[in-house]
């Protein structure tokens, strides 16, 4: 009780949350870091989930598919704007992560598209997500949600230098 | 070898020539605009508002508007665009009443007025959400515009490529500018400013 209590305290000091506390087969090979969601408006049907997976295992490995109970269906899409336009398209046969490298999913990038919203993501609250890849199997976690604009925290800003409050889910989300 | 030397050159030539060609083509062709000539954007529409209410180019006309076009199940750029004209709308204080915002969808088959009802509650209640049947907003589109695709998903759903910026219109509903995606608050704040500048004080 004492060192959970400590652990917590620790993963809110250093605020990034750094790596989810996963479970499921894959974890171990890959690993699922600061994953977050933006909250949803009233009514809308679907949401989007980031996060940065990194492969540790020596060959390259695929995310293949997701599923929640917050959502209908889970799907893994590329969201670019092309020219003005924006384009949404699924990644067909799953992302790519390269072996003992990673790939992060952001806004204007990959992301886990949540299909068929159950109820809104409400910033403060969290969800469970369950991501299966190719070869390390599921892998579970729990995703907290920020306020809509929210960019997330962790991946933009690189290494270190994280401030509490602005990241992981923890403490108040900042609007920019 | 001179000959062939000749024949490369004019090859490359001709075909430098073609890509050029294709890229002015694609440029002048692309369905969304740099700069466009001011008579050449908006136009009349029938619609209706999210609360069911037939609308028209007439119910803006009298103030600038800001126009955007988008869809509620869209998961990313349309809920973080009107987050961003919501805080926009903040920062204008008093001007803000000066000018009309409107949410045009591009998925008039899921988005009912109802739904868009319900999904701009979560924003600046000013912005009104504009819906149509499939012709009527091809329509509405054409006249501004705007680029929209739908793009079918493995599982018999679909997404929708769509401009992503937001048009600014004057009072007499001539075209006045663009805010981009994700533009920064100052330049886009500006431009709002700007257009209630040129509000008919009444």
């Amino acid at each position: 009780m004492r060192i959970l209590s400590k652990l917590v305290f620790i993963a809110a000091l250093i605020a990034a949350a750094p790596v989810a506390f996963a479970q499921g087969t894959g974890a171990g090979k890959i690993t699922v870091e600061q994953p977050w969601a933006r909250a949803t408006p009233a009514g809308a049907m679907t949401g989007a989930a980031y996060m940065t997976l990194a492969n540790k295992a020596k060959t390259a490995d695929r995310l293949t598919g997701a599923s929640s109970d917050v959502a209908a269906k889970v799907q893994i899409h590329e969201m670019k704007v092309v020219n003005g336009v924006m384009q949404m398209r699924e990644v067909a046969g799953g992302l790519a992560i390269p072996a003992g490298g990673s790939v992060t999913l952001k806004p204007g990038s990959y992301h886990v598209m949540l299909m068929g919203l159950k109820k809104p993501l409400v910033a403060g609250q969290s969800f469970p997500l369950t991501l299966t890849f190719a070869k390390a199997g599921t892998i579970s976690v729990t995703v907290p949600v920020q306020a809509m604009g929210a960019t997330g925290g962790g991946g933009m800003s690189g290494m270190g230098g994280m401030q509490p409050g602005k990241s992981g889910g923890m403490g108040k989300m900042e609007m920019k | 070898m001179r000959t062939r030397h000749w024949v490369i050159t004019a090859v490359s030539g001709v075909a430098g020539f073609a890509v050029a060609a294709l890229a002015i083509f694609f440029v002048a062709g692309a369905p969304h605009i740099g700069h466009v000539g001011v008579a050449s954007i908006g136009g009349p529409f029938t619609l209706v508002d999210d609360t069911g209410k037939p609308v028209s180019d007439k119910t803006l006309a009298g103030k600038p508007y800001a126009i955007y076009f988008g869809y509620t199940y869209c998961p990313e750029v349309c809920p973080t665009t009107l987050f961003d004209l919501t805080r926009w709308i903040k920062k204008l204080g008093p001007d803000a009443d000066k000018l009309n915002y409107v949410f045009v969808t591009v998925d008039p088959e899921r988005d009912t007025p109802k739904l868009m009802h319900a999904y701009l509650a979560s924003f600046d209640k000013r912005i009104r959400g504009f819906t149509g049947t499939p012709a009527q907003i091809a329509k509405i589109a054409g006249e501004y515009r705007v680029y929209y695709k739908k793009v079918p998903s493995s599982d018999g759903s679909y997404t929708m490529d769509h401009s992503s910026m937001i048009y600014l219109m004057d009072a007499d509903e001539r075209f006045d500018s663009l805010i981009a995606y994700q533009e920064k608050d100052a330049s886009a704040v500006a431009k709002l400013k700007n257009l209630a500048s040129q509000a008919p004080t009444s």
